[in-house]
């Protein structure tokens, strides 16, 4: 079976982008505006991978990958945080939250699907 | 769907994304007048931020790189590190609209206009240099960590090995690998870092075990391997790096490179030894599984997003779909409708014995009909705040610029009307507030000497009264000057020297083609090019404006507008064999006509005497060629309808049904005809033209054109 991304961004361009290269690519896209939609979808279903933008309104993505992570279902579910070049200290924030990884906005479709070949 | 048409859809949604981002940003700012509370400035920054990130995902450069300036001031002004000035706000509104039209330019593919943008990113610039000695508040933080750690613990410096036989004398990479004992808690999967290794060349990995502890005391999530990874093939230092690059704050790292050949063989090769990342814990101990963060940075943690206390409006699950899509869907509805009420007279002629299911049946198919048919229209709805959102700027900037106070007060934003309709009342509501406020308003010493506050008020107000929606633009300025405007409308010859003319009558005036009181033409209106706009968009649409005034208390100009241009709420009246629909919201009233009170003057319109008024009679039948029952005025009926002002009586056969009709063009299949504004399709199966009452009056002018002040 396909694997099931959730994608989390508040910009509806960026999902329509994300969703038409994940699923593309074969893989099952769940999309969420905000870090309370995704966790709210993820306390009831399970993923295999979360991808999120970090700026977001409500929630934002360091705070709900760290939600997600205490969550039992999700401490093995592999995390990336879509993250802009200047934001070290985002990389940091995001992995101290439990992030596997990230992606360096802006990004390409390619980019996107190696990035995530990487972790799935 | 092909790559490119689904490239330029996602295109569109980023276009309407920006745009609503841009007015969100502009509202915003407008905001930070009153009060710089840090979730406006962060919804202001993340606007900018998800703006700047689209443009550079779809390549739209300029938009991003001038959208990067922007952010950084938002970014500067958030972390508190910059004060939220006037001049700021105002640089910052200027750019959103720069930016805005840099949008509208690339969704037109048209060229930018760089020179104006290159002013807007010099005078950005230059702000953002003014404060030198504001911190990095990207790099330090790091930085400062990083220095931290490092000389807290210092880094092992690995042993210089010689060359491993793997990698049989030539170049390659020896790679210690040693993961923390959280590292795994992230899903960094060592396994495929190791594949993406051998991606790069010829792999051999050697575990270290040494650690592992006994099973009992083994925790399933802790890593206790390590790894020397040998590596094959002159591979640039910063493509092994990225392999590891999400786990370096989780592991000791080092890297050797040997370049093989000649250097293998000597003594002492030269290694290329990389210091290893900063790490929290050099040296795992096995008693403390807890991974030990690392201390985030004071000021780091000040400049992170701090969660969102509340939502920001209008975010409410929604999905974006084409308007043709709708509008087709409310077509086929529409078609429904009318099905189903020739269902119902079809019933009529049913026998006993079946007629009562059937009753039953269509019972519940009209009402099935008729909440389908709502609901499909509350698609196209929306709320009046779209139209309302760019007041507050234009009456900051207008008001600026005339040297006048105002408060804006809006009400009734919530309330919803068909898209279309709302998006051609925005400009003629824009021309109403301009107009308040450069006309209506008086300066504060006038308004002080008047004995008013110095502040004015102009009040935009929106709600539903039956059926309609109407929106109002209320000033207390001076209100409308009644001798100027008759003066100026008796030298344009708009009125006869000697004619009479009510309060109401006088209002009008301010609606002819080419009218203007002002005495000198600003650059805000006094061009006289405005109300008469005003008011022929709004008949387009079906509505009808007026205006009470009070000289020195101030003016409400009132729209009375349908919900949607769908459906029309319809008198049907019959001319001979013929039905036809005039819109409920132009009939004043409807009577019997007596011939005493009718006057024909030859070569001129009928005049008919309603009390104290003399009204031009038009009738239908002549105006359609059909045969009445009779063309004897009195066996017909007056409909008193008013349009631009005028009243006119329609004379017709009788009076049928009040009912809602849905409105078929006529150009779809046939042409614009003057005079009917649609089609629709009665219960019997029949066509019945809808009677578009400003154009009639038009048509009915044209014939007897040069005798009517209003004739164009």
């Amino acid at each position: 079976m396909a694997s099931t991304i959730l994608a989390v961004d508040d910009s509806a361009s960026m999902r329509q982008m994300v969703n038409f290269t994940l699923k593309g690519a074969g893989y099952q896209v769940v999309q969420a505006v905000d870090g309370v939609e995704a966790l709210e979808y993820a306390r009831q279903h399970a993923v295999d991978l979360v991808l999120t933008d970090v700026n977001m309104p409500r929630m934002d993505g360091i705070t709900l990958v760290k939600e997600l992570r205490s969550l039992p279902s999700y401490r093995y579910t592999p995390m990336l945080v879509l993250t802009t070049e200047s934001s070290q200290d985002k990389k940091m924030q995001g992995k101290q939250a439990g992030a596997t990884g990230w992606i360096v906005k802006p990004f390409n479709p390619d980019q996107l699907l190696a990035t995530i070949a990487r972790v799935l | 769907m092909s790559l490119d048409l689904e490239m330029e859809e996602i295109h569109k949604i980023f276009f309407e994304e920006s745009f609503e981002g841009l007015d969100v940003m502009e509202s915003r700012l407008l905001n930070l007048d009153v009060n710089a509370d840090r979730e406006t400035i962060n919804s202001i920054f993340r606007a900018a931020h998800s703006i700047k990130g689209g443009a550079a995902t779809f390549g739209f450069m300029e938009v991003s790189n001038f959208t990067h300036g922007v952010e950084t001031l938002l970014d500067e002004m958030r972390n508190g590190t910059r004060p939220v000035t006037p001049d700021a706000i105002q640089l910052l509104l200027q750019s959103v609209d720069g930016l805005r039209e840099m949008v509208k330019a690339v969704q037109a593919k048209q060229p930018i206009d760089t020179q104006r943008i290159a002013v807007l990113s010099d005078e950005i610039a230059q702000l953002l240099a003014r404060h030198p000695g504001r911190p990095a508040p990207v790099a330090a933080p790091a930085a400062a960590a990083t220095t931290a750690v490092t000389t807290a613990v210092p880094a092992p410096v690995p042993v210089v090995d010689p060359a491993p036989a793997f990698l049989q004398g030539g170049p390659g990479w020896v790679i210690d690998f040693r993961p923390h004992r959280d590292m795994l808690r992230t899903n960094n999967e060592p396994l495929r870092m190791f594949a993406e290794l051998a991606r790069l060349g010829a792999l051999n990995v050697v575990a270290e075990t040494d650690e592992v502890p006994s099973l009992e005391s083994l925790q399933a999530d802790e890593c206790y391997l390590r790894w020397r990874l040998e590596l094959a093939g002159a591979v640039e230092k910063r493509t092994v790096e990225e392999v590891f690059d999400w786990v370096d704050a989780n592991c000791t790292i080092a890297y050797q490179y040997h370049a093989g050949g000649a250097e293998a063989s000597a003594a002492t090769p030269t290694p290329v030894v990389v210091a290893p990342p900063p790490v929290a814990e050099a040296a795992p101990v096995a008693t403390a599984p807890a991974p030990a963060p690392v201390p985030v940075p004071e000021a780091a943690a000040t400049a992170g997003a701090a969660p969102g206390p509340k939502a920001t409006g209008g975010d409410a699950g929604s999905i974006r779909v084409s308007t043709t899509k709708v509008d087709h869907l409310i077509n086929l509805v529409g078609e429904l409708v009318i099905t189903q009420s020739m269902l119902s007279r079809f019933a009529d002629g049913c026998s006993p014995a079946e007629l009562e299911k059937l009753r039953e049946g269509l019972t519940q198919l009209t009402r099935n009909t008729r909440e389908l048919q709502e609901s499909v229209m509350q698609i196209r709805m929306l709320p009046i705040s779209f139209a309302f959102n760019r007041f507050p700027r234009l009456v900051h900037d207008l008001s600026r610029k005339l040297g006048k106070k105002v408060e804006l007060k809006l009400s009734g934003e919530g309330t919803e009307l068909d898209k279309t309709v709302l998006e051609k009342i925005s400009d003629p509501l824009v021309h109403l507030v301009r107009n308040a406020l450069d006309h209506g308003l008086e300066k504060p010493e006038v308004r002080i000497a008047a004995g008013k506050p110095e502040t004015g008020t102009i009040e935009l107000a929106a709600f539903h009264e039956g059926g309609n929606i109407i929106i109002e633009v209320k000033d207390d300025g001076g209100g409308l000057h009644k001798a100027k405007i008759l003066a100026r409308a008796r030298e344009r010859g708009l009125v006869a020297a000697d004619a009479e003319l009510s309060d109401d009558q006088i209002h009008n005036l301010i609606f002819a083609a080419g009218f203007s009181t002002a005495d000198s033409i600003s650059d805000v209106s006094g061009r006289g090019v405005g109300m008469d706009v005003v008011r022929r968009n709004i008949q387009d649409l079906g509505g009808v404006v007026q205006i009470a005034s009070h000289e020195g208390r101030g003016s409400t100009i009132r729209i009375r507008l349908p919900l949607t241009l769908a459906i029309l709420d319809g008198q049907l009246v019959r001319v001979g064999a013929d039905t036809y629909v005039i819109s409920l919201v132009a009939i004043v009233e409807t009577i019997q006509a007596q011939k005493d009170r009718l006057n024909a003057v030859p070569g001129s319109a009928e005049l008919f005497r309603l009390r104290d008024e003399y009204i031009p009679v038009v009738r239908l039948y002549e105006m359609f060629g059909v045969e009445p029952d009779s063309r004897a005025v009195e066996d017909g009926l007056l409909v008193v309808v008013e349009a631009e002002g005028r009243r006119f009586g329609v004379l017709v056969d009788d009076l049928l049904a009040q009912q809602q009709v849905v409105i078929k063009t006529l150009e779809t299949n046939y042409r614009q005809v003057a005079g009917v504004a649609g089609a629709t399709i009665l219960g019997d199966g029949t066509v019945a033209l809808i009677i578009d009452v400003p154009g009639l009056v038009q048509v009915f002018n044209d014939s007897f054109a040069g005798r009517s002040p209003l004739a164009a």
